[in-house]
């Protein structure tokens, strides 16, 4: 079947299926990208939806932008707390398996422990990291093969997100490929994608990325400070302390956020570009788009779809009826193709007028740390590739993760004419 | 006793609208017009004012419009609300005289306010 074949079927049973048994929560959905046409669906009939899983259990789907903005903003009521079951769907059955790290924290200790990293991506650190991370762009987008297929994931994506990460932990560049491996663990729902067998495998593979990274802490506690995640981790008064379950959490969220985000940014804005080719066209011929071009690109791929809250008390989202305990999934991919809050939604458009006011790094206290390092790789990747290459072509359909919590593509075949 | 009528505005009477001044990081200077009632947020990003984002567009969600505030002007821009407090606390090189524009609502008393730009938005 084409992949146009595929979505129209899509589009005909999510518009044609009773509404109550509308469930986004199906991996396998966003593995073949047809997950849009439910959520213009729930966006249309029913834009606060409640479906009960068998494996995720009872949640309710926000997916307009407003009602997603007033959950986000709101986290008196809407917790992120990792001991209510965190920022995914899936509850973790026992404490030990779920991630403690301060993305799935209220404040107090959220705020104090966010702020303990947030200086590394301070404007005039952006600054300094902006040539070292022009000069390795340069050098991945040289090496690459003419006249030949390759797979962008690997030889530019990972390879580009893996370096930068490496260099934010100072951690050492001959193993930054083991970086990659655990961002991919520390999103993993073994029961769904079988990348590792169970919870329990989960956990140890983590704990190995904890026994590499306790190394360096040793290392880094008992040295003056520097400008690194691990050294400000281990001098900063709000963290200095954590136990190994809390640093495995933070370490695991700042893994994936530097990670899995901007390396689907790096394939997601390629593709978007392929096929939209009158949009490349506009930024050859007025390359200056390219501050719009990014944000449009991170809005398009939307590379983390949702995030999860739990009601700490009852309340009332768009007219339903929230119960305190009750799952609230903010389906930031769903707000960014709403078309009352952004015009002509479903189109790639590279000079849009309010391109940055989109969901994908969230809002409020938990809003995005690294959105701006995020911007810098994507504008200098696309600053570089416009110096290079007319055009890169995609040859096929890429291949996407199995995954309701990361717009992941694994695969993308390319071809840059010689 | 009554007073006799205004004599009509001369027709090129310059602009009465209140006016903002805006440094960017660089020093540059943008002198903006803004309506009463609009926040300082939407005057910058009406006039293109390069150095705010604003990326929630005035929904007190991010920190991207964040502005220093001229010490002088500052008692007269009220109060900081607790989700403010909270979103700047997370913004880059804040001060005393730190603000959201976007939580500035223009005004006859706020005439001539001067605001200075921070380094990046983040």
């Amino acid at each position: 079947m084409s992949n146009a074949e595929l979505q129209q079927l899509a589009r005909d049973e999510a518009f044609s299926m009773p509404i109550d048994e509308i469930d986004v929560s199906k991996p396998r959905l966003f593995q073949e990208d047809t997950i849009g046409h439910y959520f213009a669906r729930l966006r249309r009939d029913d834009p606060v939806h409640f479906f009960e899983n068998d494996f995720y259990g009872r949640f309710w789907s926000v997916t307009k932008y407003k009602d997603i903005m007033a959950v986000d903003t709101n986290h008196g009521v809407y917790s992120s707390d990792w001991t209510h079951g965190g920022i995914v769907l899936y509850n973790a059955p026992t404490l030990e398996q779920r991630l403690q790290m301060f993305i799935a924290m209220d404040p107090p200790k959220h705020d104090e422990q966010r702020k303990a990293v947030s200086p590394i991506v301070a404007p005039q650190n952006l600054a300094s990291m902006e040539s070292t991370i022009r000069s390795r762009t340069a050098k991945v987008l040289d090496e690459l093969p003419r006249n030949e297929e390759f797979n962008w994931v690997q030889r530019v994506s990972i390879e580009l997100t893996t370096q930068m990460l490496a260099t934010l932990f100072d951690f050492p560049f001959e193993d930054r490929k083991l970086l990659t491996w655990w961002s991919d663990v520390a999103t993993s729902v073994p029961e769904v994608d079988h990348l590792v067998e169970s919870q329990e495998a989960r956990l140890a593979e983590l704990g190995k990325m904890l026994a590499y990274f306790t190394k360096l802490w040793n290392q880094r506690v008992n040295a003056e400070p520097r400008n690194d995640l691990i050294s400000m981790l281990a001098h900063n008064p709000a963290t200095r302390n954590m136990g190994p379950m809390e640093y495995m959490g933070n370490l695991a969220l700042l893994i994936v956020g530097g990670n899995d985000t901007t390396r689907n940014s790096m394939t997601g804005g390629l593709l978007a570009m392929s096929r939209y080719p009158d949009e490349w066209a506009k930024l050859r011929a007025n390359p200056a788009l390219v501050d719009s071009l990014v944000p449009e690109i991170i809005r398009w791929q939307t590379p983390l779809p949702m995030m999860r809250r739990t009601a700490l008390r009852d309340a009332e989202l768009g007219g339903k009826k929230i119960l305190e305990g009750d799952k609230v999934v903010m389906w930031y991919l769903s707000g960014n193709r709403d078309e009352e809050a952004i015009d002509n939604p479903e189109a790639f458009i590279i000079d849009r007028a309010r391109p940055r006011q989109h969901l994908s790094f969230g809002f409020g206290i938990h809003r995005c740390v690294g959105n701006r390092l995020a911007e810098l790789q994507l504008k200098i990747l696309w600053e570089e590739i416009l110096k290079r290459f007319p055009v890169v072509e995609v040859t096929s359909e890429p291949k996407r993760l199995l995954s309701n919590f990361v717009r992941g593509i694994t695969d993308m075949r390319v071809r840059i004419p010689g | 006793m009554m007073r006799p009528p205004l004599p009509p505005l001369p027709p090129n009477r310059p602009s009465t609208m209140p006016k903002v001044t805006f440094f960017e990081f660089n020093g540059t200077r943008h002198d903006v017009d803004a309506n009463n009632g609009v926040s300082l947020m939407r005057a910058a990003v009406d006039h293109n004012v390069p150095g705010i984002d604003a990326d929630c567009g005035g929904a007190c969600a991010c920190a991207t419009c964040h502005v220093y505030v001229d010490p002088d002007w500052l008692a007269r821009t009220g109060a900081r609300t607790e989700m403010e407090e909270s979103m700047l606390s997370f913004a880059a090189a804040t001060q005393e005289n730190s603000r959201l524009s976007c939580q500035i609502e223009m005004s006859d008393a706020l005439d001539g306010i001067v605001l200075r730009l921070p380094e990046g938005q983040h």
